[in-house]
Formats: structure tokens, C-alpha cells, sequence
């Protein structure tokens, strides 16, 4: 059995996929480094050399072996830490519902909240929440079956489906606050609203969930420097 | 003993991954062919709502959409022959080059499509692309998988039946083995396994396809 020191995560407070990571560890009661990139000072030579296809975090390196993009994280999460509570179903359908969503996420539905970010002037900002509605109402959908009940995509207890999609939570409220907008609604997506308060108290998910005014904060900086990226000097 | 049934569209690059999984387990199963795209069937909109995409995998009524996710799943049921490694950290590099290739191999496409300036911008990305999935992810070894076919190299075998008809109708050649000499070996290694070899769309069949559909087959 290796050392806690022998895992650690390199990663940014800010981001969604990093959270992944922490969460599925947390989950698992595995100690950990952590290791903040400050991503704006230029990446550190250790994520360079761990990651040298994307140069993106997050990256677990457990031992000497790092191991790259989120998703493959958990799953590496979940089967070398077989002991510990079972983060992906054991059912292969209930397997495959679940990563199938995940990558509805990480495809379609996150990049879309990102374009927020680049839109030009409130009404193409506001021409995306629809579609970020609509999405969430997919979501509220599979919930209900994929639940059956109980308090997570994943049963009694967060699984994969849980924390692909919870760890957007952040942004999704930022998403919210900037826009006047309500994407988890009372009306539309009643269980998804409450399952997001379970999801962010779990104590799993509560010490790595960024607080939404700091993010808030962080975005409204990002946005600056997209858009002054984006905007062709004359 | 559940019923298999695979939707799929003959040049599609994703269903045909599926159907070498299948193939490569021995796994009896019934194809459907779509009608991409004007014509999709009313199950196929049933089985995918979502997407509305083939591959679709129904296995004893259920469906499964999303190929690497089909192919994770028929892994998993099927588990011989295996197409994942055991050891976690060895699969968690396939599924890294499974998923990077995949991504990788949709703008494969764009020098098909664009002309020009664009094009030969397209071009340049996708042997920078390749370089990549040379050195880092095949480096010396004869599969992805190592000695025997993965799930990576499913997903790169859409070089052998969609990358080379591409090729010819543009006129330009990324693998050849001067080039990338490793890719270049794997193309051949990859192709004459016989189960690949016996299912693989007719060349000249996709080259006509190619030269005269209107409209996108990628994703």
C-alpha cells in the first residue's frame, strides 16, 4: 500500500475536472497532495512533463505515474481503491447510462455554457440559457430514472454520474448569477434543484465546491481577457 | 441467451469500430442499416433520443449510445479477447489515447471539406496530430494495445477505411513510411488482422460515397 505522499493532484481551485479528481479521492479516503497551478503565472514544469499531449490539468500522479484527463482519473480512482465505497455502478447498462451522460456533459453541455463567456452583448448570452435549459431538463429526466428514488445518480451514495455532473454545479451558479437567470428551477427541474443541495453538503464535495462569489469574481476576470483575446485590434 | 442489435451506417468510422468489437468477440448480433442522415428510423430516434446517432448498441431491449462508450460496455459483457488491459494504470493510458484519438481523428476530416488557404492549414494540423499519436501514443510498440488490438486502435483503424479514401479524393497522403514510419507498419499490422481485413468497407465504394455526398458524416 503506497504512501498518502505517494498521491497528488495538480490542479486549480477554479476548475470543474479538477474537482472530479478530489471528490472521487475524497470519496475513497485517500490522502493526497494537492498542488494549486497557478495556471496565469505558466504552468509548472511537473505538469508539463506529466501531461505533455494536452499540458492541462487536472493530472493524478500516483507513485510515479500520472494520469491524465478527468474522467480516466476516476475511473483509475475507482479501480485501484476497489476497497472503498464503489464510485461507477455495478450493473454494465447502469455503467454505460453513466458514462454516456458524462459525456453529454463534457461534449455538449459544458461547452455550451462556455460560450457564454465569449458571447457578444446580453441578447447572445441570454440566446444560450434555452439551450442550457434544455439540457438540464435531459438531466432532470435521467435523474429521476437513474436515481430510482434515492438520493443520487448513484443510489444512496455519489457515483460517477454524481460527480461528472456536480462538479459544474459552481459555474452553473455563476452561469445563474450573471444572467438573472435560474437554470435548476422549482418548476422544471425540481429534483435536480434539491439533489444539488445534497450534492455540494456532501462531505465528499463541500471542502473542494468553490464558493460561487469567488468564481464569480474569477470569471468576470477570464471574461476580460477572452474578450479583449477575441476582439481584433484596429 | 439476449438479443444484439448494432444501428449503424456502412462508412461511419463509429459504427464501424463497434462492429469490429463485436466481431473480434465472436458476438452474434443483427445489423441495422440507417439511412444517414435524411431517412433515420423511427427506432433509432427511439433508441437515441439525445443524439439521434448511430452507433447504437441494444442489448436484450436496452440501448447503448456513443461508441467508446459502446465500446466499454461490450468489454465489459464480453470480457474475452479483451480489448482493455487489466492492470488500472494501463488502462488508464488506453482509455487516454482512446478518447485523445477519437477527438483527434473528427478533425481529421476538415482538409476534406475546406479549400485553400484553409485547407492547407488543415492539412499542416493533422500531421502535427499524427506526429502526436506517433510519438506518444504508439512510440515502439506494434498496437496501442501493445501486442493485440485495443480499444485505441479500434478508434484509430478509421485511418485505414476513411482516412485513405479521403486521401485519394483530395490527392494528398499524411501516412506514408518516411513520414511516420510507425503508423505507417500499424496501418499494415491493423489491416491485415483478419478479422479487420474481412470488415472493411469497400474502398472504392466509400471513395464514390465521398465524391458525392452533401452532407457532414462527422460528428
Amino acid at each position: 500500500m503506497l504512501k498518502s505522499e505517494d498521491v497528488k493532484v495538480l490542479g486549480s481551485w477554479s476548475s470543474p475536472f479538477v474537482m472530479r479528481a478530489r471528490i472521487a479521492l475524497n470519496i475513497k479516503s485517500v490522502n493526497y497532495e494537492y498542488l494549486e497551478e497557478r495556471l496565469w503565472e505558466g504552468k509548472s514544469e511537473l505538469l508539463l512533463k506529466s501531461n505533455p499531449v494536452h499540458k492541462k490539468i487536472p493530472v493524478l500522479i500516483h507513485g510515479d505515474k500520472p494520469i491524465c484527463e478527468s474522467l480516466v482519473i476516476v475511473q483509475y480512482i475507482d479501480e485501484v481503491w476497489s476497497s472503498g465505497p464503489s464510485i461507477l455502478p455495478s450493473d454494465s447498462h447502469e455503467r454505460a447510462t453513466a458514462r454516456f451522460w458524462a459525456a453529454y456533459l463534457d461534449e455538449k453541455w459544458f461547452p455550451t455554457m462556455k460560450t457564454i463567456g465569449l458571447a457578444q452583448g446580453e441578447d447572445a448570452r441570454k440566446a444560450v440559457i434555452p439551450q442550457l435549459e434544455e439540457g438540464l431538463v435531459l438531466l432532470e429526466e435521467a435523474f429521476g430514472k437513474c436515481s430510482k428514488g434515492k438520493p443520487f445518480f448513484g443510489g444512496d451514495q455519489i457515483g460517477f454520474q454524481d460527480i461528472a455532473f456536480g462538479c459544474f454545479l459552481g459555474w452553473l451558479r455563476v452561469t445563474e448569477k450573471m444572467n438573472g437567470a435560474k437554470l435548476l428551477s422549482e418548476d422544471k427541474t425540481p429534483a435536480l434543484l434539491e439533489w444539488a443541495h445534497r450534492f455540494c453538503s456532501d462531505a465528499a464535495v463541500k471542502d473542494v465546491m468553490p464558493e460561487t462569489d469567488k468564481l464569480a469574481e474569477f470569471s468576470k476576470m477570464i471574461m476580460a481577457k477572452m474578450r479583449a483575446a477575441a476582439t481584433p485590434k484596429s | 441467451m439476449d438479443e444484439v442489435k448494432l444501428f449503424g451506417f456502412w462508412p461511419s468510422p463509429f459504427s464501424r469500430r463497434v462492429i469490429w468489437a463485436l466481431k473480434l468477440k465472436g458476438v452474434n448480433y443483427e445489423y441495422i442499416e440507417e439511412d444517414i442522415p435524411y431517412n433515420k428510423s423511427d427506432l433509432l430516434l427511439q433508441y437515441n433520443p439525445v443524439h439521434k446517432k448511430i452507433p447504437v448498441l441494444v442489448h436484450g431491449g436496452k440501448p447503448i449510445a456513443e461508441s467508446l462508450v459502446i465500446l466499454e460496455y461490450i468489454d465489459e459483457v464480453w470480457p474475452h479477447n479483451p480489448l482493455l488491459p487489466k492492470d488500472a494504470y494501463e488502462r488508464s493510458v488506453a482509455r487516454f489515447w482512446a478518447k485523445f484519438i477519437d477527438e483527434k481523428t473528427r478533425t481529421l476530416w476538415e482538409f476534406f471539406q475546406k479549400s485553400g488557404e484553409e485547407q492547407e492549414k488543415a492539412i499542416k494540423n493533422n500531421f502535427e496530430i499524427l506526429r502526436t499519436i506517433e510519438e506518444y501514443g504508439l512510440g515502439d510498440k506494434k498496437f496501442f494495445g501493445g501486442d493485440r488490438i485495443g480499444v485505441a486502435d479500434l478508434v484509430f483503424g478509421m485511418v485505414i477505411h476513411m482516412l485513405v479514401p479521403l486521401e485519394e479524393v483530395v490527392g494528398v497522403k499524411f501516412i506514408k513510411a518516411d513520414t511516420f514510419p510507425r503508423l505507417h507498419a500499424w496501418m499494415k499490422n491493423f489491416s491485415e488482422q483478419p478479422t479487420i481485413k474481412d470488415n472493411v468497407p469497400d474502398h472504392s465504394k466509400v471513395v464514390d460515397f465521398l465524391k458525392t455526398i452533401d452532407f457532414w458524416i462527422g460528428p
